[in-house]
């Protein structure tokens, strides 16, 4: 087409500045857009998916915030995503249930100190025909031997989170390696309690959950509890403050605030006064202790 | 009409009308060359148009009459010679000029939003604008069409709203790019009305056709283009009955391809 | 299937009753995916504008670039905008991560090339039609603008329709740069993957039935408003 280009140059100052103003008034937006429900007030907490789909927290935070008037969100990732997130400083309060990972992050001055909450257990679940014959077991580590002989379907987390580390220890107990067979009878689904629980049910299979979680689940099908009741299940909690001599702009206060209120007498009522289906999902840890 | 010719020592200018007391007139071209990529559009077109009566542009498909126009409005730059408007140079008799193409280019817009278009680009007070607007529909006859969505015209229609659109503030100059070229007879006869009395008002009128029997209604006087060359440029009634050119007379008698 | 229908009908009795978390899940989503469209409206407009109407070395490379995007990967978005906005990243300190804003921030950057995009066609196209028209009149660059953008209103509003289809319906993003926070960053696509993950189904369904019908009806109003323009105004 004969024609000759647009001549947008004289203009083009005009426009650059139009652009600058325009780049400055985004900026704002954005941060007014969001303000509208900023809560710079508050805490970060970073938990795990098993107190935040069994409703733990649910019930918990309304009393929390009307003791003490804090705010708390809670992000509830698997506990490495969960221990990653509070190494960088973007949480308050770190309560996840791997000690040893606990232990590890206090240790490289990240946190505080550990304090121990409530507790419960971790159960094995699968398809109420039991093809690698555990029911009833109290032997986990040979129950898990069984399902990788027989080759039984078995639905992992395969996220590092705190129940993920707890299966691949219980299989250092039962002296068998079910990485060889990841993608054939060992699944890995990466993802959280309830993500892995639906594959279990969907594929008819084997995992380890918490019993929090698997209470509250909705989506049984086949599903049984199989094994339960070995120590080795045992499932501790604990919480810890994010060390604001690392990171500064920790709500340092208000989160020892929320540490002492889970651990005080009241916290700890609050948890063993949680019920799904009439049943006690967590075990208060410091009553019992001083029960003791 | 053409007030008297002169002819200069040179052949290939003829001055047609005394410079007419027109502030852009006259119009004078000089060695006007346009090329692309090495090919010949204009070639070496010289003219002195001085009388404020309708100068038609005239000459088969494919002439350079489009190019011809947009050179003389500034919407293209000659790759040689040059081109002025009185004192003016193009660029800025371009500010006093109004054209309208052969496919009138209609806003997605109503009637009345076309025209209101113009008088915001042209800064006219608000207070002025709707009195302009509905003079612009009289004159064009699209009084009571004023909400109409513009491209739902019919084609006759849609070329007088442009043209009005185009004199809606009385330009000095109105360019017209092969006006009628798309209509039926009956719209052909309306649209050439409203150039008639566009230019009864004093306003020069410069148009490009390849219809003969058009140019013979409208002219004053004819440049006749060929291939890019001016051929021929002479009072209307002088070059239908006598033209000097061999080309142009091929043309006339239907023999050049039209 | 029994199972199915009677959450089908807990989600319809959820919504007929405006049950208070749905609407607060839905009204969060809406207002983070239309600031997002909004704030990415304001820059791609003019954006697509400047592309299409100054020509500039690397144009073409930028047009290629600019329609290329519009398949970013959104949960990349969401990956960056995350490393972006942690403590440990470049924007640490403005303390935006698992934020409403941060969401708004992932939302814009995924939304901005499609507006950008779709207004640079449609400028181009309006700008070939009318450039001859406007320099006859002797349009400033501003004014010509303004006509384009005006005469081309349908089309950049199917556009801007277009991002808000694509904002409402994301989910790996906000997921991420949100935290799934309840009564904070949980938006409707975020609390369908959680609540499916709980196997609570009567809270997912009502929640995709709210959104199916809120993204069906945004796209079926831009065919149509497409439609009806192109008939009425050519």
């Amino acid at each position: 087409m004969i024609d000759a280009s647009f001549r947008v140059c004289t203009g083009m100052p005009q426009l650059r500045r139009a652009a600058r103003q325009l780049a400055l008034f985004v900026a704002g937006l954005a941060l007014a857009a969001g303000a509208a429900h900023a809560e710079t007030q508050g805490i970060t907490v970073a938990s795990t998916t098993s107190t935040q789909n069994s409703g733990l927290f649910d019930y918990l935070l309304p009393k929390f915030a009307a003791d003490t008037g804090i705010e708390v969100r809670v992000v509830a990732v698997g506990t490495g995503q969960a221990i990653r997130i509070a190494t960088n400083g973007d949480a308050d309060v770190l309560l996840v249930h791997h000690p040893a990972s606990e232990r590890k992050f206090v240790a490289d001055g990240f946190g505080l100190a550990r304090h121990p909450v409530m507790h419960n257990d971790f159960v094995l679940v699968g398809p109420a025909d039991d093809p690698a014959g555990i029911r009833g077991t109290g032997d986990i580590a040979a129950a898990l031997r069984s399902i990788g002989e027989r080759k039984q379907v078995f639905v992992s987390r395969g996220d590092d989170s705190g129940t993920h580390k707890k299966e691949l220890e219980l299989w250092g107990a039962a002296a068998f390696d079910p990485s060889p067979a990841s993608g054939a009878w060992y699944r890995e689904s990466g993802s959280g309690m309830g993500a892995t629980l639906n594959v279990a049910s969907a594929m008819a299979g084997y995992t380890l959950t918490d019993r929090a979680s698997w209470v509250s689940f909705g989506n049984k099908g086949e599903l049984e509890i199989l094994v339960e009741g070995d120590t080795r299940l045992h499932n501790p909690y604990a919480a810890i403050v994010v060390n604001p001599d690392r990171h500064p702009h920790v709500h340092a206060g208000e989160a020892q605030a929320f540490v002492d209120w889970l651990i005080s007498a009241r916290g700890q009522a609050a948890i063993a006064a949680y019920r799904v289906d009439g049943q006690q999902l967590f075990f208060p840890d410091v009553v019992a202790a001083v029960e003791d | 009409m053409v007030d008297e010719a002169h002819r200069a020592e040179d052949r290939s200018e003829v001055r047609l009308g005394s410079s007419d007391d027109h502030p852009l007139l006259p119009l004078v071209a000089r060695g006007l060359q346009f090329g692309i990529n090495g090919r010949r559009i204009i070639n070496d077109v010289s003219f002195w148009i001085g009388s404020s009566g309708r100068t038609v542009i005239l000459g088969p498909n494919g002439a350079g009459k489009s190019v011809m126009l947009r050179l003389c409005h500034g919407l293209l730059q000659p790759t040689g010679g040059e081109i002025r408007w009185g004192e003016l140079s193009v660029a800025r008799a371009r500010e006093q000029q109004a054209m309208a193409s052969q496919h009138p280019v209609l806003l997605r817009r109503t009637v009345t939003g076309n025209l209101l278009h113009v008088l915001r680009v042209k800064g006219v007070p608000k207070a002025e604008r709707q009195a302009l607007v509905d003079a612009a529909l009289q004159q064009a006859g699209l009084a009571g069409l004023g909400s109409r969505a513009a491209r739902t015209l019919s084609g006759g229609q849609q070329q007088r709203l442009a043209i009005a659109r185009a004199f809606v503030l009385k330009p000095a100059v109105l360019l017209l790019d092969e006006p009628t070229a798309n209509l039926d007879p009956a719209a052909v006869r309306g649209v050439e009305e409203l150039i008639g009395a566009i230019g009864a008002a004093g306003t020069k009128i410069l148009m490009t056709t390849h219809d003969i029997a058009q140019a013979r209604r409208l002219a004053a006087d004819v440049m006749f283009l060929n291939d890019g060359r001016l051929l021929e440029h002479a009072p209307a009634a002088e070059f239908f009955t006598a033209p000097k050119d061999p080309a142009a007379a091929r043309f006339l008698a239907g023999e050049l391809p039209d | 299937m029994n199972e199915f229908s009677t959450a089908v009908g807990k989600a319809l009795s959820m919504i007929v009753s405006l049950d208070a978390d749905l609407v607060e899940i839905v009204l969060l989503s809406l207002q983070i995916s239309l600031s997002a469209v909004a704030i990415a409206a304001i820059v791609a407009l003019p954006l697509g504008a400047l592309i299409a109407l100054h020509d500039f070395p690397g144009r073409r490379g930028v047009v290629i670039l600019l329609n290329a995007l519009m398949g970013l990967p959104p949960v990349v978005v969401g990956l960056l905008v995350y490393l972006l906005l942690s403590r440990a990243g470049p924007l640490g300190p403005m303390g935006l991560l698992f934020t409403p804003t941060a969401m708004i921030i992932a939302q814009s950057i995924i939304v901005l090339p499609i507006i950008a995009a779709l207004s640079r066609q449609t400028i181009a196209d309006l700008h070939e039609e009318y450039d001859e028209h406007l320099r006859s009149l002797g349009c400033s660059p501003l004014q010509s603008v303004a006509t384009l953008l005006w005469d081309g209103r349908f089309r950049l509003l199917t556009a801007i329709m277009a991002g808000f289809g694509r904002a409402i319906a994301e989910v790996g993003a906000v997921i991420i740069v949100g935290g799934n926070i309840q009564h904070a960053t949980r938006v409707m696509t975020t609390t369908i993957a959680l609540e499916t993950s709980k196997g609570n189904l009567a809270l997912a369904l009502g929640l995709g039935l709210i959104l199916v019908t809120l993204a069906l009806g945004v796209n079926a109003t831009a065919l149509v408003i497409s439609d009806a323009a192109r008939r009425r105004y050519g």
